[in-house]
């Protein structure tokens, strides 16, 4: 399989969406990988959250919405902000997750149903989860 | 730290949504424990959630008004707001700070919800009280029943500790505020790998799946070093650790991993009434934990 890099995605608008929601310079990373070491949800993803700054980096927004493979990566991250403490570079990994899911929720992207969740759970759930979770998964 | 600094008074207190409900035994137990050591907890007259996340960008202002209208509530009362539950307290915390910092915004903000948010309030932990305010040797002279021998495993979390700057409770690689506390009132903090790792948080509610997983590993690695019972300062970690150990033979068995809120355990080293523990409402019981080491038990 062949993937086009071009300088039309490396400076292209989905580069520009991310920088402007997260803040964060994507260029400052330098792949050392600490991220990736250490995020307790890593085991779960597809992708390593150090492959997706990479990915955020060149422009690929296909792997990086829904259906590409970096996906389950931007919707297990759970905010735990282990990264950003950690980042040599000063790269706060943490915005530029929440800036994929906000690209994604702000096209209309519903990615909760509290209904599939086990109703035993749902009536046990804390607050804050609930009210936590609508804002990360929906719009 | 320690030395004799005694304030008490009466501070402002934020209970937010969870601490209302779900985890009214946080809320008990704090309030009892605050009160046993001279402080008043007093309740905002009026409040409202605060949005129990910290949005992570930066265009867009809406997500900051659920937290500013909490600032504004409690400006009147006093300098400071107390906090209880952690998620609040991360939220409101850096609501304060980026608010101080940023001028515009704060003026977008207060324009939007016709309010004056002044920009000054100061958001604590109760921890941060026990701590700087009253001091641990303070915290210490009010325990009746030292927890000799007790082997408690401090539970940090996430939101407690980072980011590193804007909460500046402790440090967030190495911190040390509940080993503290666990110390003054006779126990033994227990180091174990998963201290300051994430429970899973919202994910909870979504992928539920994967937020167990992530708890039976805090949860094992805190036995494997030998914890009695697990503190933390957070209803939503508490959760989350708790909830999945509901249906584990070992649980059956009297051998989970109690998970109780650090207001819990100072209020039964106060010999406090026990009303104020709120144990009823926990999955794991923590009173056969506590049976076995210093010999509380369900009989009263
Ligand atoms: S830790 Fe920072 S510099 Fe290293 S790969 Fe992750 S984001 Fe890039
Ligand atoms: S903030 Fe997200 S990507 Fe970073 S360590 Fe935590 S879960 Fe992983």
């Amino acid at each position: 399989m062949h993937t086009l890099i071009s300088i039309d995605t490396v400076r292209g608008p989905f580069v520009r969406e991310i920088e402007e929601i997260s803040g964060q310079n994507l260029l400052a990373c330098n792949q050392c990988g600490m991220c990736s070491a250490g995020c307790p949800v890593a085991s779960a993803m597809d992708m390593l959250p150090s492959q997706v700054i990479r990915l955020a980096q060149l422009g690929m927004e296909e792997a990086l919405t829904a259906g590409g493979r970096g996906d389950t990566t931007v919707w297990l991250c759970a905010s735990c902000l282990a990264c950003a403490t950690r980042c040599p570079k000063g790269v706060d990994l943490p915005r530029v997750m929440e800036a994929l899911r906000q690209i994604q929720l702000r096209r209309g992207a519903v990615r909760m149903d509290l209904d599939a969740l086990p109703p035993q759970l749902a009536r046990a759930l804390p607050q804050v989860a609930i009210v936590g979770a609508y804002r990360k998964y929906l719009k | 730290m320690g030395g004799v600094k005694h304030r008490g008074g009466t501070y402002p207190y934020y209970p937010g949504c969870t601490l209302s409900t779900q985890a009214r035994a946080y809320d008990r137990s704090g309030r009892a424990v605050a009160a046993a050591l001279g402080i008043g907890l007093q309740e905002l007259a009026e409040w409202q959630c605060c949005g129990a996340t910290f949005p992570l960008t930066i265009d867009d202002s809406m997500a900051l008004i659920a937290p500013t209208r909490v600032l504004c509530q409690a400006q009147d009362s006093g300098e400071r707001v107390v906090t209880l539950c952690a998620v609040c307290f991360h939220v409101l915390r850096r609501c304060q700070v980026l608010l101080a910092d940023d001028a515009q915004m704060l003026e977008r903000i207060n324009w939007f919800i016709e309010q004056d948010y002044r920009g000054e309030l100061h958001v604590a932990h109760l921890l941060e009280v026990l701590r700087d305010d009253l001091g641990w040797n303070a915290v210490g002279s009010r325990v009746s029943r030292p927890l000799d021998g007790l082997r408690v495993a401090p539970y940090y979390g996430c939101l407690l500790l980072r980011p590193r700057e804007e909460i500046g409770l402790d440090d967030p690689e190495d911190p040390s505020i509940l080993h503290d506390l666990i110390r003054v009132v006779g126990a033994d903090p227990v180091d174990f790998p998963y201290a300051i790792e994430c429970c899973g948080s919202y994910l909870t509610a979504k992928e539920p799946r994967v937020s167990e997983r992530l708890s039976r590993e805090i949860v094992a690695s805190a036995q494997e070093s030998g914890a009695d019972l697990l503190i933390t300062a957070c209803p939503l970690c508490q959760f989350n650790l708790d909830y999945p150990q509901r249906e584990t033979r070992a649980a059956a068995a009297g051998d989970g991993l109690p998970v109780i809120y650090f207001t819990q355990l100072l209020a039964v080293a106060f010999g406090l009434p026990r009303d104020t523990w709120g144990f009823e409402d926990h999955y794991v019981d923590p009173i056969p934990a506590l049976t076995s080491m210093v010999g509380i038990s369900h009989e009263v």
